[in-house]
Order: C-alpha cells, then structure tokens, then sequence
C-alpha cells in the first residue's frame, strides 16, 4: 500500500479546471517529484492533501485513511507537514520562534501547567528546545537562531520554512518548489538536504520542482502535471522523454516546430 | 556589552536573562515597596490607577498585539469586572475576595461571545464589531439599574483583609502591586511558552499556524478569554478604588485610551504595557490639570484629550513604531556599547518584499 494515495481528485475554481481525475501514489521512503509547467495545478494538489482545498471529488488516503475532507489544522498531526510556494513564515517571529511552533503540536502541557510555568512546562520546553536544535544544526541555521524573519535573506527564510517543517517530525512532508529564488550554491545544499531527509530521517519526500537539475539528482519517481491532468509518471528519465512532456513544457507553438 | 555563555536549554528560559536584571527588578521592587511612604496619597493613587491599566492594557496587548486582533470595545469587559465586583459587595454583601475572581471569569465568559465574529473578522471589521460591543454593554449598564444602579452609579467600598482594613490609599496600593506582579508572571509565563508562540503564529500567518497543528478558534478563543480575564481583574480592582462606578466611566474613550497605552507603549511587549499604562494614566492627569494654564479656546475644547492623544498616538507610529519600550531598549543599548554606538544602528534592514517573491 503506498503512503500517500489520490485517486480520482477534481477541484475546479469557478470555471478552471485545476485538476481532473489525478492519480497519484507516493511510496514509503521515496522521493517524489512533481513538475508541470506554471498553473499546472501543482499547488492546488498540495492545498488538497493539506486539507486547505476541498476537492469537488476523488479523494486522498494517507496511511490507510482518507484525510480529503480533514480540517488543515488536523493534517500535520496524521504526520504530513508542508512547505509553501510563496513562503508563509511568522515573519515578526525570531527563527528560533518558527522552529519552536513546530513543535506545538507535540506539546502534553495543560493551559495551567503553563500559565504557572509548572515542571511539566518547563520541562516540554526544555525537550521541544532539543528537538529544534537538532534541527537547526541539520540545516545550519545556528548563526540565524534569535534574527527576526524579517530581517533575513530569502535562501535563509526558505531554509527555516524547512526547519520549522522538520520539527514537526513528520512522516512525509511536501515542498512546493523549495529551490524557487535560492542562488546555485543553496540550491546544491537543498539537495544534499533532501538526500539526508529521505536516507537519515526516514522522511518520505513529494516536492514540486522546476528545476531539472534537482530532479534528477534527488528524485526517484516523477509525475508530470499540465492543465491539471497527469501527463506521464515514471522515472526521471522516462517522463523527461515523454513526448507529452516535451510538449508541455516546449509549448505548442515550439513542439509543432519541433516536429516539422 | 554583556555577553552570556548558555550553558543549558533552561536558561533561555529563565525570568532574568542576567544577575544585573535580577538586581535591577530586586531595586526597582523595593522602590515600589516605599513609594506610598514619600509620595503622598495623590501620587500613590495615581500609581494604583496606572497599576489596574497595567493588568488591562497586558490584557489587551494578549489579544491585540500577540494574537493581532484589534479590540475597540475592552472598557465593556472592564465594566463587567468592576460592576461584578460592585454588585456582590455592595448589593449582595459578599467579600470582595470572592467578587474579584468572579469578575474576571464573568469578563471572561462574556468574552466568549466574541470569538463568533472574531473567527470571521479581522482587521478594521473587527474593531468595529468589538466596538458595537462596548456600546452594547454601555446600553445594559443604563438599561439594568437592580445590577448596575443604572446611571445612578453604584458606591464600592474599599474591602477588608481580615481585621486588616485596606481603606487608605496607600495599603489598597499594595493590593493591587501584587496583582499587578501576579500578572506580569502570568503574562510572561503564556508568552514563553507554547501556548504564547501559538498567539504570534495566529497573528503572521493563518496558514503556516494551521499547517502547524495549531486550530485557530481555540487559539482565538483562548486570547478572547485571556484578555477579558485580565479587564475583568482590572475593572475589578477600580470598582473599590474610585468607590463610585457609573456608565460614564466606561465609554468607548476608556477603550481607546487601553489601545493607545499598549500602540503608544510597545505592541507585543510586556514592558511596553506596563510603560504605555503609566505613561497615559499620568498623561490623562497632566492634561486634567495642566489644561487649565491653556487659554479657554483650547482647553474648553470638546475632545480635547482625544485630540492630544491622537497626535501622540501619530508621533509614536512615525518615529518610533515600537512604542517606549523600542526606545527604552535602544537608550539601555546604547549604554551598553558606548561609545561605540552610531547613528544608524538600528537603521531597518531592508525588508524583502511581497512582489519580489517567486512565483
Ligand atoms: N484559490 C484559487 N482561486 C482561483 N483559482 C485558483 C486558485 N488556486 C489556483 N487557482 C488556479 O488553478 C490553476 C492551477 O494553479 P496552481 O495549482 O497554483 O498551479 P501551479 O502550482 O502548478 O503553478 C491556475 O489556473 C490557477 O489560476
Ligand atoms: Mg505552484
């Protein structure tokens, strides 16, 4: 059985069809790479499995359990934790701050327990610090820990967006377009990362991604998106040679160039 | 410049960051302590006063500045709080130890019906909606004289401790030093802990704090029941202080002036409610007796006060947005460095913006 399954998912916006019929399975411990020109409907997937759409129809199943219709706050405790295109931090937070709210849902303490700052807050305090800072040496992130988000580059926002995902300890977090604006450097660090996510924390990965070049290096299955339908899945190397594909992403105008 | 070798998770933790702070707050305690001695009833009074804004402005600094949902209407729940604690003394005859909790869990529970509106406003409708409400409680105040006294008012007496009778000035301002204590810890305790951090999450970004696990009607509630809480208290405490309590005193003006203590004092700040409530309650006090050395067209002026605290409020936003307590951090750093210090250390980094970001 795999870990994440969608069948069938439609979700319409008015008059656009942002996604028919897609299929969709992400295996325990792969790397799954969704790509599909702009306005594809990758994003719009992720807000479905994330709880944040609810699809016209079709459903999600993660685990053995259908979680298409499961309130956004209820998603990242079933073990699905996410990233987001446009980054969505706590911007007037420190970074230790962000990370730290990742680990709110593992909180045991009652309101009293931390009103009066009893042991047992102290204590989910001190334990939630241990967690976060594993995490922040994971990602380097320990010259950034009391800087405001504000304040900080846009490669380091996005690496704290991760971070903060990682806290929550999820089983299978989903990164739309982690690499988008990172410069070449941070982009091969985001790689090394999502190796070390899949093989060292035993997370399983859906990342959407243009990048080719991530693709390839991090990805074992790929499923290519345009109009909102899949168009192809398989290996990198396959879907990248799919005529389909080609045509996506090479346009009409360009593929019946290409052809003539 | 100090500098901290961290040693454990804990000390991150810890009410006092350095031994100098420790000391700091120990003299500044001690200062509280034997203020009422020299200063004379006036200004221990005025202090009392300052310290009941302090447990509302926190209060509202809870809801408003660490959760971000504006409330124009919390003179409603401080209302509530001082006619609970006007009604069970004074028409039920209970002690006002048992009045005082009450009326913060009444200011409380009311609160409540403003989580409704508050799942699905924001911002401007919002306030307006907080607003209505304060003009609500205005009208019950006037429309229900059995509870109220109706715009009779109602006569609070200052309670007894035991034998102990807490009527002067001064011992009625160790009263409500100690509340104000109890909920400064209170406040620190919810903003460094998880419940605190969820508060902030909710203001930035209602998605990343839904994609946290974090529900936001029980958050929104939770800062909703807080804040009335703490105005509930508060109202409480000023019943017995002012000993007469009317409709008067709890107008929309009342409102303004509990958001203009925490914009002027520092937003999402401790020390910047303490500050904005000393700083207006004083203020309120300078203007009510500096206003007549004005010549008559000024100080005869419909909304005078109003005015003045407009244009604090304006000169606040444009010079200094994060209130006192920006400028008490700056000056106590500047301190710290000399003579190292430049003109533009605090110049604001560049903020990244919306437009620049990929799509
Ligand atoms: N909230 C929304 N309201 C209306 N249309 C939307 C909304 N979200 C996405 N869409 C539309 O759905 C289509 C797919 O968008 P999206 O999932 O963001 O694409 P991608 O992430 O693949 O670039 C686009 O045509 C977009 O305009
Ligand atoms: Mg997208």
């Amino acid at each position: 059985m795999p870990l994440l399954e969608v069948t069938e998912l439609s979700k319409k916006f008015g008059g656009v069809h942002a996604l028919t019929m897609v299929n969709l399975q992400v295996e325990k411990g792969e790397v799954h790479a969704l790509i599909g020109p702009n306005g594809a409907g990758k994003t719009t997937l992720f807000n479905c499995i994330s709880g944040f759409y609810r699809p016209e129809r079709g459903s999600a199943v993660f685990k053995g359990r259908d979680i298409t219709r499961t309130a956004p706050h209820k998603i990242p405790r079933l073990g699905i934790a996410r990233t987001f295109q446009n980054l969505e931090l706590f911007r007037n937070a420190t970074v230790l701050d962000n990370i730290m709210l990742g680990r709110y849902m593992h909180k045991r303490a009652s309101f009293f327990s931390e009103a009066l700052f009893l042991s047992k807050a102290k204590n989910q305090e001190v334990e939630a610090r241990r967690r976060v800072e594993e995490v922040i040496d994971f990602l380097d992130l320990q010259p950034y820990r009391d800087r405001v988000i504000a304040q900080l580059p846009f490669g380091t926002q996005k690496c704290v967006e991760l971070a903060r995902a990682l806290a929550l300890d999820p089983e299978l977090i989903l990164l739309d377009e982690p690499a988008a604006g990172l410069n070449s450097e941070e982009t091969r660090d985001l790689c090394f990362w999502i190796e070390d996510i899949k093989e060292d924390l035993e997370i399983t990965v859906l990342l959407v991604e243009h990048n080719m070049r991530v693709v390839n290096e991090v990805a074992d299955r790929v499923t290519a998106l345009d109009f909102g339908a899949v168009i192809a899945h398989g290996t990198p190397e396959e879907v990248q040679q799919h005529p389909d594909v080609i045509q996506a992403y090479l346009g009409e105008d360009d593929g019946a160039a290409a052809s003539a | 410049m100090k500098f901290k070798l961290k040693k454990s998770y804990m000390e991150d933790l810890k009410l006092f960051e350095y031994k100098s702070d420790m000391v700091g707050y120990g003299v500044l305690l001690v200062f509280l302590f034997i203020f009422p001695s020299w200063a004379g009833n006036y200004w221990t009074y005025n202090l009392t006063l300052a310290g009941i804004y302090c447990i509302a402005a926190l209060g509202l600094n809870i809801l408003t500045g660490y959760t971000g949902m504006i409330s124009l209407g919390h003179a409603a729940f401080f209302a509530i709080g001082a006619y609970t604690v006007g009604y069970m003394t004074t028409i039920l005859g209970h002690s006002f130890w048992i009045a005082l909790p009450l009326a913060g869990f009444a200011a409380a529970f009311v609160g409540l019906s403003l989580v409704l509106p508050a799942l699905r406003l924001s911002g401007i409708y919002l306030a307006i909606v907080t607003m209505g409400f304060g003009f609500i409680i205005d009208q019950v105040i006037l429309e229900w004289p059995e509870v109220t006294g109706g715009a009779n008012g109602l006569l609070i007496n200052r309670p007894t401790l035991g034998p102990l009778s807490l009527n002067s000035d001064a011992s009625y301002y160790y009263v409500v030093l100690v509340m104000v204590i109890l909920f400064v810890l209170l406040t620190k305790n919810i903003v460094r802990t998880s419940m605190g951090r969820a508060f902030v999450a909710v203001r930035d970004s209602e998605v990343a704090a839904q994609s946290m696990g974090i529900p936001l009607a029980k958050v929104k509630t939770q800062a909703f029941t807080i804040s009335g809480f703490y105005a509930g208290i508060a109202g409480g405490l000023f019943a017995p202080l002012i000993n007469f309590i009317g409709p008067d005193n709890f107008t929309i003006i009342e409102s303004i002036n509990l958001i203009v203590m925490i914009i002027v004092g520092g937003l999402a700040s401790i020390h910047g409610s303490i500050f904005g409530a000393i700083f207006i309650t004083l203020l309120s006090e300078f203007i009510r007796v500096g206003k007549d050395a004005l010549p008559a067209f000024l100080s005869q002026q419909v909304g005078f006060q109003g005015a003045v605290y407009g244009l604090i409020i304006m000169l606040f936003i444009l010079f200094e947005p994060m209130g006192i307590y920006g400028r008490y951090l700056k000056i106590k750093y500047l301190f710290q460095v000399f003579p190292l210090y430049r003109k533009d250390t605090f110049r604001r980094e560049r903020k990244f913006q919306k437009a620049q970001r990929t799509r």
